[in-house]
């Protein structure tokens, strides 16, 4: 084995209020592929970002090619050699692919772009790589795959000696994935180091020579990809200890009646064929890892997103909800995981943003009934303890905790009866989170039906009585709580060997 | 409102408090400037664009913009005094054509930007030019004046009521004007229609995820907008002697410009009716009142122009500190 070429030593690096990497050791050699794995979240796009110098690190030493090195933009990183493949890829659509590829760095001819060398220069990179692409395309009449190869191209062409590819399977289809790991190895037999973040197992083993594991902001392991199994990563991967009292069985009655029932839903590459219940007082956790299909689950279901096919059944009776009015009219409330772009809106008052899902309550002929719409806001601000000095208080100077509170306020002034808690907790603080599950807890107590997608096992199998696991669009398994493991959901969440 | 907020925060104090120094340096400096009738003629010059202001708004403050008021305007003064003049329909039914007209104006606008979602300065252009090629069909048209048959309607604008010295007469469009500006600053901050005019500006798609039917709104905007310009209409007609075709383009931007001067914000999500009269009133001084100190038109527009720049400003930085306090 030879020297590695790219070493991360005792890399720190704290967000308000969040650990994001603790002493995280990473390296990685020429002519090696080195997986990053973890669980959404974990810190691998943290790690990343320091590396090429989105962030700046509070501790720690990078070595490269010998050298202690600190990028402070990813312009730097780009000179020294060392190149992100993004996932959502970075191309300007209505350019060409050479105009892509320079983009920034155009070769001149006197004030004049010089578009010939551009194109011949392409056509090089794109031999060197073994792949057919006609620079002078325009790149959103690219396939994703192409498109994916016109960063690689472009990666090579900053003569980058790390490439580090972050999730770039998961827009491919098999085809595609398959080209891009003939490339892949080509690169390696170059020598050139390869940094591959993913979340598919199959891959992993296919692909990688090493895998480095991370969790919850630090360092697991690294263990030689030959010489382990999927199950061996599964555990460094999720072998965490839960810190909050998971559920261990179903608070739901057995004769609970089953409030939502959906047939074969459809809507998308991100939503196949998905089928699950609901029952009254029941919280009903979504797991999966990013990219699932479980937000598009929920999105198609609310009627916020067309949907191709599927039956929604509610109250066993069969709706057609097609827009969020008509989900809203059958008691189905939203909140999303964005909640400042898609619950609130910050620049308005507490007052405003809890009655804006069922203003119709609160009119007085055409006129809004602000002193009714004032008594059932307060109301809720004591009911939910939401802390703001008064009603009309603006949301914006609000925290996450008590933003995420006003829109559980909308919809239970709307008097629905099925909350989607889309990421309830992303972006609130511990103590905030606490209040939020228990807040859940007793609106599922009280009859309320909550889905509740979560990206974090910890409050999947604190929160649940049943967990629906999705993987790439499609439900891959149902567990009760009572059965439910960390490496169970796990399993089911990653991809199988084909 | 967590903490006590200067009263120069509110731009509709700061637009008061330059509609105060521009009559008092006209004041100070025009002698013709103080007589009540040149006022009342400057007042009669501002109604339209009031009107127009009023209902643009609307589209302003859910982030949209409506630039077929102006060219609109005319023609719907046009078709109706052909219609007064060539086929004797009385001025009452022809001013209601006038509004029935910009509804129908509005309503195109409101189905092209709200259902159709094209963007509301492209769907806007579009009806604009369409306004004024049929405009450029009709010719100029009198409508009745104050002494023939029927031209009583320049009187709702024109006349003045009260008693005694000429001072303490008040022009009854001033008092029109004002009473529409009240009735709408009413309907956007207590109704339904203007609570969610202001959402759809501030986070759309938050609204639309709340089960709001927004499109149904948003489309509203619109139309209420090209009411305005109908009912501007009929103000145009009151104190003009002959509507002409191909005139009224550019009006629009007057009253624009006057609704952000009135504290609107650029990026929509705010803005008060009672701010746009204060804003209109600015750029109306500044279009009329500057001749009388001795400034030729030319320097009405720079200015007026400068004054525009300062009021964005004002609102970029007031949006930039409470990104801040985010």
């Amino acid at each position: 084995m030879s020297e590695a070429i790219l070493t991360m030593e005792n890399i720190d690096k704290s967000f308000p209020g969040v650990h994001a990497l603790d002493h995280v050791h990473f390296d990685v050699r020429s002519g090696e592929v080195h997986a990053l794995m973890g669980e959404n979240g974990a810190g691998k796009s943290t790690l990343m970002k320091v590396l090429t110098g989105i962030y700046s690190k509070d501790s720690g030493t990078i070595t490269f090619e010998g050298r202690e090195i600190e990028f402070h933009n990813t312009r730097e990183a780009q000179d020294a050699g060392i190149v992100i493949v993004h996932q959502e890829l970075n191309m300007v659509g209505d350019l060409t692919v050479a105009q892509n590829i320079f983009i920034g760095r155009e070769f001149m001819k006197g004030f004049r772009i010089d578009d010939k060398k551009m194109i011949d220069e392409s056509n090089k990179l794109f031999a060197e790589l073994k792949i057919e692409i006609d620079p002078r395309a325009k790149m959103s009449d690219l396939t994703v795959g192409k498109q994916q190869m016109c960063e690689i191209a472009k990666a090579i062409s900053h003569k980058a000696k790390v490439i580090i590819f972050d999730e770039p399977s998961a827009a491919l289809t098999e085809k595609e994935i398959e080209d891009l790991f003939v490339i892949i190895r080509d690169l390696r037999a170059k020598g050139l180091a390869i940094v591959y973040i993913s979340h598919r197992m199959d891959e992993i083993k296919v692909i990688t020579d090493r895998v480095t594991v991370m969790r919850d902001g630090g360092y697991v392991g690294t263990l030689i990809t030959s010489e382990c199994s999927k199950e061996d990563i599964i555990n460094m991967m999720v072998g965490r200890v839960i810190y909050e009292d998971p559920k261990t069985e179903s608070h739901v009655p057995k004769d609970a009646p089953v409030v939502l029932k959906v047939e074969h839903l459809n809507a998308g590459r991100m939503v196949q064929d998905v089928s699950f219940e609901l029952r009254k007082g029941e919280i009903l956790g979504f797991s999966g890892l990013m990219g699932a299909g479980r937000t598009e689950t929920a999105r198609a279901l609310f009627g916020a997103d067309p949907k191709t096919s599927g039956d929604i059944y509610v109250n066993g009776q069969k709706v057609t909800i097609n827009s969020p009015q008509d989900a809203v009219k059958h008691g189905i409330g939203y909140l999303s995981e964005d909640r400042k772009r898609y619950g609130i809106v910050v620049q308005k008052s507490i007052t405003e943003n809890s009655t804006m899902a069922s203003l119709e309550n609160y009119m007085n002929g055409a006129f809004i009934n602000k002193a009714e719409e004032k008594k059932i806001t307060e109301k809720y601000i004591k009911e939910l303890a939401t802390k703001t000095p008064s009603p009309d208080t603006l949301v914006v100077n609000l925290s996450g905790g008590n933003q995420q509170k006003v829109v559980i306020a909308k919809w239970l002034v709307r008097n629905c009866d099925i909350l989607i808690f889309d990421e309830p907790t992303r972006g609130i603080d511990v103590g905030a989170k606490n209040e939020i599950y228990k807040l859940m807890n007793r609106l599922a107590s009280e009859g309320k039906s909550i889905i509740m997608i979560s990206s974090e096992m910890t409050e999947i199998l604190r929160m649940s009585d049943r967990i629906v696991i999705m993987c790439e669009g499609k439900k891959t398994g149902e567990l009760d709580i009572s059965e439910a493991t960390q490496e169970k959901i796990m399993d089911k969440a990653t991809r199988d060997i084909a | 409102m967590t903490k006590k907020k200067s009263i120069l925060s509110d731009q509709r104090v700061i637009v008061l408090l330059v509609i105060l120094a521009l009559v008092v340096i006209y004041m100070i400096f025009s002698k013709e400037f103080r007589q009540y009738s040149s006022i009342l003629s400057m007042l009669d010059f501002s109604y339209y664009d009031v009107l127009m202001a009023i209902g643009v708004t609307f589209p302003l403050i859910t982030a949209g913009v409506d630039l077929s008021i102006g060219t609109g305007m005319v023609c719907y003064a046009l078709i109706a005094g052909r219609l007064i003049r060539d086929h004797n329909v009385p001025v009452v039914v022809a001013m209601l054509i006038c509004i029935l007209l910009g509804c129908i104006v509005g309503l195109v606008n409101g189905i092209l930007i709200g259902v159709m979602g094209l963007p509301p300065f492209l769907a806007t252009l579009c009806t604009c030019m369409i306004t004024r090629g049929i405009s450029s069909m009709i010719m100029a048209t009198p409508w009745p004046t104050t002494k023939q048959p029927g031209g009583w309607f320049h009187s709702i604008f024109k006349l003045t009521f009260g008693t005694g010295r000429q001072a303490t007469k008040i022009p009854i469009g001033f008092v029109l004007v004002v009473v529409l500006v009240l009735v709408m600053e009413f309907v956007l901050n207590h109704t339904k229609f203007g609570r969610y005019t202001i959402a759809i500006g501030s986070n759309k798609e938050a609204i639309t995820l709340s089960g709001v039917n927004v499109k149904f709104y948003h489309v509203m905007d619109y139309v209420i907008c090209g009411m305005f310009a109908g009912i501007a209409a009929i103000a145009y007609a009151a104190v003009v002697p002959t509507v002409q075709p191909g005139t009224g383009a550019g009006l629009e931007l007057d009253a624009i410009g006057g609704v952000f001067v009135g504290g609107v914000s650029a990026t929509g999500g705010y803005g008060s009716v009672l701010g746009t009269l204060a804003g209109v009133f600015v750029i109306v001084l500044l279009k009329t009142g500057l001749p009388y100190v001795g400034l030729q038109a030319n320097w009405q527009q720079i200015i007026t122009g400068a004054v525009l720049i300062g009021a964005v400003i004002i609102d970029v930085i007031k949006r930039r500190r409470l990104a801040k306090e985010q």
